[in-house]
């Protein structure tokens, strides 16, 4: 895996006197399975949508060598890096395949997008074997399943070229087979894109995340892996609210690299 | 839903269901049939001059079916770009008027004019090219500019409405002010040639017709490609989703000024041979209720079909000109129900029509969605 990390210093977003990023300092490396968890208004999904541009923030957000803070959305796309949203945002009334074809196209020529497709790009053929929606490439994406949309919109990343997926809480919804073959699908991604994964189901991201940051109140409680976030005595205060039973899933865990 | 039993092939064949590729030159060429040949064996002078009015109007809605129904563009000043058109055309055929008969001034000048110089903005309209070019670049040079300024401020939905409407409504009462060089209220009046032909003549205006007939199937035809193209599903996932579209990277502004400027484009041309058709532009052509009469065809033939909005477009022209005569009160009441009716209770038009009745008999359901792509 080559390529760029992320690294965030000490981003703030304030929204009308409320810091809802407040001095957030993170660095994810290139390869990494990130998950970002944290209590409601934690600032997770701020601060997804400030490194994506979609909201004012200060600091410092670089991707590589690339500034990302003050430029404009499409901008920021087009270095590589796609997000999902809480509620899955597929083109409902186009079918699969033209949802993953658009996704595919930014950097077409007018000629090219003046003219009917004439055959499936190699990307969009493999976006539909990785996230097994071949069979249903022609249908339009309004009738799929929750979860199908969400791997549709994982689709689309992939074929966007992205080489960081931010996605905001996959899994909602899902029902506990599309839980596990979503986290399937995320560790396959991950093997060469980087990935973060905003996540409130704790099952989850014990059994999929690589590495963990923890988000509390716009701040950067704790960080590591599963098991050292888990031990971390801020976070069971906090977050798990408690001093939880010690995890056998977690304990277990394949646990690639240092954080 | 068909069961293929053969493996998926690992190269794949292009997505064109097979109904769709004979069936749409079936229909091209039938419209052609009956546009060109059987309308014109079959309709009297004054009917076919009619009709050539109303293709007009439908030029217009093959725009409007481009920017509002795949665009999601509410365009209700398309007045504008229809009176650019019909203006820079009339200008021309005014001069031509005038020159043929030994003035410099078309007649209305010699009338309410200040001077007897032509101001100068009229005078390269004595160039026929020039003047050509200028029915389909003015009006596409102003929507550019606007869509410019509109779309990357993220000005949308009933805003972009009210504010193209609002410059429709500049437009004509700038023209009414503006009697000695415009015509004022009467507008460009009175037109005699079309380079070189006399209009009177039943065997030009039979030509007119068929200028006008060709150029709309030229239209939908260049509409149709658009539809069909990678643009063209570009153009509807903006409109459905812009903020996704831009976290793929692309400016929704850029695809909708595209969408924007060719119907601006389109409407121009409309304009220019609605003057030879009917003799006149004037500022009651173009205003707002004009420019929402240009939509609302468009609203009930059905928006996002290509010949839904077109013809909606002629039959709301034919009912507007039989019913206006019988009550010409009614028919503004008339007009504005059918819009709300078709928006609100059948957004995709009469063109919908036959999918919504199959939606409602969900039995049927399960054999008819099976290979519609």
């Amino acid at each position: 895996m080559s390529g760029e990390g992320l690294t965030v210093r000490d981003l703030r977003v304030t929204f009308d006197g409320f810091k809802a990023v407040d001095g957030v300092d993170l660095d994810i490396r290139p390869g990494d399975l990130r998950f970002l968890i944290g209590p409601n208004g934690a600032g997770k999904t701020t601060l997804v949508d400030a490194v994506t541009g979609l909201v004012k923030a200060t600091g410092s957000v670089r991707f590589g060598d690339e500034e990302l803070l003050g430029r404009p959305v499409h901008r920021i796309a087009r270095l590589g890096i796609g997000r999902t949203f809480q509620t899955a945002t597929v083109f409902e009334e186009l079918t699969v395949l033209q949802n993953l074809d658009i996704a595919a196209g930014a950097g077409r020529g007018p000629l090219t997008m003046l003219r009917r497709r004439k055959s499936v790009p190699e990307a969009v053929t493999k976006a539909l074997e990785t996230t097994g929606l071949t069979d249903l490439r022609d249908r339009p994406a309004g009738v799929l399943a929750h979860g199908q949309k969400q791997w549709l919109e994982i689709g689309m990343l992939l074929v966007q070229d992205v080489k960081l997926l931010l996605l905001d809480e996959p899994v909602a919804g899902m029902s506990h087979d599309e839980r596990e073959a979503t986290g399937a699908l995320l560790q396959r991604v991950s093997e060469d894109h980087t990935v973060v994964v905003i996540e409130h189901d704790m099952d989850f991201m014990r059994s999929f995340a690589r590495s963990v940051t923890v988000l509390h109140a716009g701040q950067v409680l704790s960080e590591g892996t599963v098991a050292e976030v888990q031990a971390d005595a801020k976070v069971q205060e906090v977050y798990l609210g408690r001093a939880s039973e010690p995890e056998p899933i977690a304990a277990s865990l394949p646990v690639p690299e240092e954080a | 839903m068909t069961t293929t039993t053969t493996t998926p092939a690992p190269v794949s064949p292009p997505p064109v269901s097979r109904p769709a590729r004979f069936k749409v030159p079936g229909a091209f060429l039938l419209g052609a049939v009956l546009l060109l040949g059987v309308a014109p064996l079959a309709l009297s002078d004054f009917r076919l001059n009619l009709l050539a009015k109303y293709l007009c109007y439908a030029i217009v809605a093959v725009g409007v079916s481009l920017a509002w129904g795949r665009g999601g563009l509410l365009v209700l000043g398309q007045g504008v770009f229809f009176g650019l058109g019909g203006y820079a055309m009339a200008m021309h055929l005014k001069l031509a008027d005038a020159a043929a008969t030994g003035q410099t001034l078309p007649d209305f000048m010699q009338l309410y004019g200040t001077g007897d110089t032509l101001p100068w903005w009229w005078q390269p309209f004595a160039n026929p090219l020039f003047a050509l070019a200028m029915t389909v670049l003015l009006p596409m040079a102003v929507a550019a500019l606007l869509g410019f300024l509109v779309f990357r401020r993220r000005v949308k939905g009933a805003y972009f409405a009210i504010l193209s409407q609002a410059l429709a409504a500049a437009l004509s009462i700038w023209l009414v002010g503006q009697q000695a060089t415009t015509g004022g209220t009467n507008g460009l009046t009175d037109i005699q040639g079309f380079f070189g032909y006399d209009l009177n003549d039943p065997v030009n205006q039979r030509m007119v017709y068929f200028v006008i007939a060709a150029v709309l199937l030229l239209l939908m035809a260049a509409a149709r490609q658009l539809f069909v193209s990678r643009y063209g599903e570009l153009l509807i996932a903006v409109r459905d989703s812009e903020e996704r579209v831009r976290f793929l990277g692309y400016d929704p502004a850029n695809v909708k000024l595209v969408a924007y400027v060719v119907a601006a484009g389109m409407a121009g041309l409309a304009g220019a041979l609605f003057v030879p058709a009917v003799g006149i532009i004037s500022p009651a052509l173009i205003g707002i209720v004009p420019s929402i009469g240009f939509v609302i065809g468009a609203a009930v033939g059905g928006r996002a079909s290509l010949v839904g909005a077109v013809l909606g477009a002629i039959a709301v022209a034919w009912a507007q000109s039989t019913l206006s005569d019988a009550f010409p009160a009614a028919w503004t009441y008339l007009q504005g129900l059918l819009f709300v009716l078709a928006v609100g209770f059948l957004p995709g038009g009469l063109a919908s029509l036959g999918a919504v009745l199959r939606r409602r008999r969900p039995r049927n359901r399960t054999t008819a969605t099976g290979e519609t792509a």
